[in-house]
C-alpha cells in the first residue's frame, strides 16, 4: 500500500467499488479515482510486489503462488450441458493485485477492424451466434493508443501490412530480436509471408520507476522482478495509489451483489482475509473479475427480481464463451537458440488474419508467432519430442541438446460464440468458502478446430522453410482448460441478446457495470488483453460521463 | 560454479537498463532476498535431513542417480537431488510421504524378487538398477504429459521420484528448495547461471542485420 492511499471504512459510501484489479480493474481505479471519484479496489488475491516475484518454478507455478489455487477453488468440467460436469482443473487465471496482466506472455496485438464486424461481412455461422459489436474499430483506436503510451507496450508501428490504422506510433522500440524470431521472419519471408517485430507489453526502455526488460528468461507464468512487464500491478494501480482517492484492498473475495429496493446495486459483499463478512458501501459497482469470475459472481448474486443471476434478464451471463483456438508446434534446430534468454516473442506474422471462408472451407483466421515461453522443469517434463527416453543417460542426452535448441510456433485463432460454451456454478462442489464451484462447459465449434489444424499446417510449413531438424505438434483436440475467458457477459444494443451496453452498463441495473474478458463480443485472432485494456480506458470515459451528467444514481 | 555469477551477481554488478530510480527504491528488498537466499543455498549443504531416514536417503539417491545419472557430467547425486526430495517431504509435497514410504519397501521387495540375495537397491549395480527401475516405469501410467496439471499424489512411486528428480535438477538454484545444488542442472542443460541477459542470445541471432521493413508494394491478399 503506498503512503498516501485512502483507507474507507466499509461504511462510507463511496463512488465506485471496483470488483478485481487485473488488466481491465486496474485501468478504471486509475482512471476514475484520477477523475476526482473515491474509489475501493476488492482483489480477491494478495498483494505481491516485484521482491515476491522469484523464480521458482515449483512455488510459482506448482503451488499457484500468482494464479487460482487448485484446492482453495477447485472447478468441474463438461463438453455439453446434457453431460455431468467432472472435478478437473478446467482454468487458470492471475490471482493478485494486477491480475492475469501480472504473469502473461504480454503479447499486445490490437484487433483490427474485421473483428467488429465479422457477422455482417462474412454472414451468420451455423451453430454460432456470432454477432457485431455496437461499436466500432474506430471507436477505440484512441484507447488502443492511451493503452500503448500511458502502460508501455514496445513494437514498429506499420511494419504489418495488414494492421488497421493508428494515430502515433508506439511510444518506443521492440525488444531486442531472439533467434527464434530471426528464424521466424526468414522463413516467413522465403514463403512470400510478412513477418514483423512482436508488439509486447514489456518494456524496452526504462520509464520513472520501472526498468526496460533484463531478458531474465522467467517470464510466461512469472511476475516480472523488475518491473518491465506493463501489469495492471507495475503500471496502472500505482497510478491510482498516487491519486490519494483510490485504495486497494487485497485479501477481498466479493461473491455477492446486493440491490436496494428500487433494483440499485448498493455495493459489494466480500470475505476478508479472515472470512468474515463485509460490506462495501458504493454508490456504483464496476466489476472487473475476468470472463469467469464475472459471471460466476452475477449468478452467485441472484435474487427475487432476477432469480437467474444478477443482470440476466438476457439468459446469456455466463454463455458464448470463447477460449480462442490454435496450436503449438515444437521444433529443434542444429545450433543452439539459446531462447531461454528474454520475453517469450519477438516476431509474429498477421498475413492469415481475414481467411477467406469460400477458399479454406471454415470461417475465421489467425496469427502465429515464435516463441519459446518454458523454464528449465516445465521444458524437461514436457517438451522433449514425444517418444523421447523419460529418465536414464538417453534422457539427459536429449534433455541437454535441445534446451538451447528448441523453439516453438504458436498459432492463435478465433473461436465462434457457442451459447452453450459457458461458465456456470456447479451445484455438487463447493470452493474452499462454501460457494458453488465454476463449472466449465465447453465444445469448440468445428469451424474453430480446422482453423487450429490449418494454423498447424501452415507453421509446419514455416518450420520446413527454416530447415529445421525436428518438429511435432500435438493433434489438434476440443479444448478443457480455460485461458483465454472471453465473451461471458457480451456487450450489445439488444438487452435479449447482451449483458451490458456499449457504455459498459449491464441493461438491467443501471449503476453496475461490467468490463473485462466478458464484455467482448468476438474473440480476436488470441491475444485479448490489449482489447480489454482499450475497453476499460473507454468505459471510463463513459461511465465518467454518466456519473457528471448525474445520470448515475446517488 | 562460481555463485557469484547467478542473480545475486546481476543485481551488484550488471545493472545496465535497470531504471536508477527502480533500484534505489527497491535496492533494500533485492538485498534481503539475496542474502536470504545464499543463506538458504548454504543451508543445503550439510548432509542433514528433515524426514528421510539416513537409509531411505541411501536409496532414494541411488534412485535419483539412475534416473539423471552421472555421466561427463554432473547428475542427481551432484545436484543433491536428495536433499531437495527430503525438503519437499516436509514442505511442498507433503502428501507424498506415502508415496515414498510405501514405494521404498515396495523397491526392496522389487530386489529380492529380481536379484536373489541382494538386500538394498543401493547395493545393486548401475545396469542392475535400471532393470529393476524398467520394471516400475513399465507399470506406470506412461505418458510424459504437459508439467504441473496432474497431482502428485496420484502418481505411482516411480513416477513421482521421476518427477522430483527432474524437479530438483532443475529448480531455480537460489530458492529455498535445496535442489540444482551449484546450479549444476542447468550447467548441463545449457542453461547460463544468470537472471538478466544481453543480445545476441543465440547461433541465429548474433548476425541479424536489422530490420528490413517487408516490402512495400505488398498487396494485402487474402490467403
Amino acid at each position: 500500500m503506498m503512503p498516501d492511499e485512502p483507507k474507507y471504512k466499509t461504511t462510507d459510501e463511496v463512488d465506485f467499488v471496483i470488483v478485481g484489479s487485473g488488466a481491465a480493474g486496474g485501468i478504471l481505479a486509475k482512471e476514475l479515482s484520477g477523475n476526482g471519484f473515491r474509489v475501493v479496489v476488492l482483489e480477491q488475491g494478495p498483494y505481491l510486489t516485484e521482491k515476491d516475484f522469484v523464480h521458482d518454478e515449483i512455488k510459482v507455478l506448482n503451488q499457484d503462488l500468482l494464479t487460482n489455487h487448485r484446492e482453495l477453488q477447485p472447478t468441474t468440467f463438461r463438453k455439453t450441458p446434457q453431460d455431468k460436469a467432472k472435478p478437473q482443473r478446467a482454468l487458470v487465471y492471475g490471482r493478485l493485485v494486477g491480475g492475469t496482466s501480472t504473469h502473461f506472455t504480454a503479447n499486445f496485438w490490437r484487433f483490427h477492424e474485421i473483428d467488429f464486424t465479422e457477422r455482417s461481412k462474412v454472414g451468420p455461422v451455423a451453430g454460432s451466434t456470432l454477432a457485431d459489436w455496437p461499436i466500432t474499430y474506430a471507436d477505440l483506436e484512441p484507447y488502443y493508443t492511451k493503452v500503448e503510451w500511458e502502460i508501455g507496450v514496445s513494437g514498429l508501428a506499420y511494419a504489418s501490412p495488414f494492421d488497421p490504422p493508428r494515430s502515433k506510433p508506439y511510444p518506443m522500440p521492440p525488444l531486442p530480436v531472439k533467434s527464434s524470431g530471426v528464424i521466424f521472419e526468414r522463413a516467413a519471408r522465403k514463403l512470400g509471408w510478412h513477418p514483423f517485430p512482436a508488439p509486447m507489453a514489456i518494456l524496452s526502455e526504462p520509464r520513472p520507476g520501472r526498468s526496460a526488460c533484463v531478458n531474465c528468461g522467467f517470464c510466461l507464468g512469472f511476475g516480472c522482478e523488475v518491473g518491465a512487464k506493463s501489469s495492471s500491478l507495475a503500471t496502472a494501480i500505482r497510478m491510482a495509489e498516487k491519486t490519494g482517492r483510490c485504495e486497494i484492498r487485497p485479501n477481498s473475495y466479493v461473491h455477492r451483489i446486493e440491490l436496494d429496493a428500487a433494483g440499485r446495486a448498493t455495493g459489494a459483499v466480500y470475505f476478508d482475509a479472515r472470512r468474515n463478512v463485509q460490506r462495501q458501501k458504493a454508490k456504483a459497482v464496476v466489476v472487473c473479475a475476468n470472463g469467469a469470475e464475472t459471471p460466476r459472481l452475477l449468478l452467485l448474486s441472484a435474487n427475487k427480481q432476477f432469480p437467474n443471476g444478477l443482470a440476466n434478464s438476457s439468459g446469456y451471463v455466463g454463455k458464448n464463451l470463447m477460449l480462442n483456438s490454435g496450436g503449438v508446434t515444437t521444433a529443434v534446430f542444429e545450433e543452439p537458440l539459446n531462447d531461454y534468454k528474454g520475453f517469450a516473442v519477438s516476431r509474429i506474422l498477421h498475413d492469415f488474419y481475414e481467411l477467406d471462408p469460400d477458399k479454406v472451407g471454415f470461417h475465421g483466421g489467425g496469427g502465429l508467432d515464435a516463441r519459446f515461453d518454458m523454464t528449465p522443469i516445465g521444458f524437461a517434463l514436457g517438451s522433449l519430442p514425444p517418444g523421447s527416453p523419460r529418465w536414464g543417460k538417453s534422457f539427459k542426452e536429449v534433455l541437454s541438446h535441445n534446451f538451447t535448441r528448441t523453439c516453438e510456433i504458436y498459432g492463435h485463432g478465433t473461436s465462434l460464440p457457442v451459447e452453450n460454451n459457458s461458465f456456470s456454478l456447479d451445484a455438487d462442489l463447493k470452493d474452499a468458502w462454501g460457494l458453488p464451484a465454476l463449472r466449465l462447459t465447453y465444445k469448440d465449434h468445428p469451424d474453430d478446430l480446422k482453423l487450429s489444424a490449418w494454423l498447424n499446417a501452415r507453421s509446419a510449413e514455416l518450420l520446413e522453410a527454416a530447415g529445421a531438424k525436428k518438429m511435432w505438434a500435438p493433434p489438434v483436440q476440443e479444448q478443457q482448460f480455460a485461458v483465454h475467458l472471453l465473451g461471458t457477459c457480451r456487450m450489445g444494443n439488444d438487452p435479449k441478446t447482451s449483458v451490458i451496453n456499449s457504455d459498459h452498463q449491464t441493461h438491467d441495473v443501471k449503476n453496475l457495470f461490467l468490463c473485462d474478458g466478458s464484455s467482448l463480443v468476438t474473440s480476436g485472432r488470441g491475444q485479448p488483453t490489449m482489447t480489454i485494456e482499450a475497453l476499460a480506458f473507454r468505459a471510463a470515459d463513459r461511465i465518467t460521463a454518466l456519473a457528471k451528467r448525474g445520470d448515475l444514481p446517488t | 560454479m562460481n555463485k557469484d555469477l547467478s542473480r545475486r551477481g546481476f543485481l551488484s554488478q550488471g545493472l545496465t537498463g535497470i531504471s536508477a530510480a527502480w533500484i534505489s527504491a527497491h535496492w533494500p528488498a533485492m538485498l534481503s532476498a539475496a542474502s536470504h537466499a545464499r543463506q538458504a543455498a548454504k543451508a543445503a549443504s550439510p548432509a542433514k535431513f528433515e524426514f528421510l531416514s539416513p537409509e531411505q536417503a541411501r536409496e532414494i539417491d541411488a534412485i535419483a542417480a539412475r534416473i539423471i545419472p552421472t555421466t561427463d557430467t554432473p547428475g542427481a547425486h551432484e545436484a543433491g537431488v536428495v536433499f531437495f526430495i527430503d525438503r519437499a517431504l516436509v514442505t511442498f509435497a507433503k502428501e507424498d510421504q506415502k508415496t515414498y514410504a510405501q514405494g521404498l519397501p515396495g523397491l526392496e521387495a522389487r530386489v529380492h524378487e529380481m536379484f536373489p540375495g541382494m538386500e538394498k537397491f543401493s547395493a545393486a549395480t548401475p545396469e542392475q538398477q535400471d532393470q529393476i527401475l524398467q520394471s516400475f516405469d513399465e507399470q506406470s501410467s506412461g505418458a510424459a504429459g504437459r508439467p504441473f496439471r496432474r497431482r502428485m499424489a496420484t502418481q505411482s512411486f516411480f513416477e513421482t521420484a521421476r518427477v522430483h528428480t527432474i524437479m530438483g535438477f532443475l529448480i531455480d538454484p537460489d530458492s529455498d528448495k535445496r535442489g540444482n545444488r551449484d546450479g549444476v542442472g542447468w550447467k548441463v542443460i545449457g542453461r547460463e547461471p544468470e537472471h538478466m541477459f544481453q543480445p545476441p542470445f543465440g547461433y541465429y541471432d548474433k548476425d541479424y542485420p536489422g530490420w528490413q521493413p517487408n516490402p512495400p508494394d505488398v498487396e494485402k491478399t487474402k490467403s
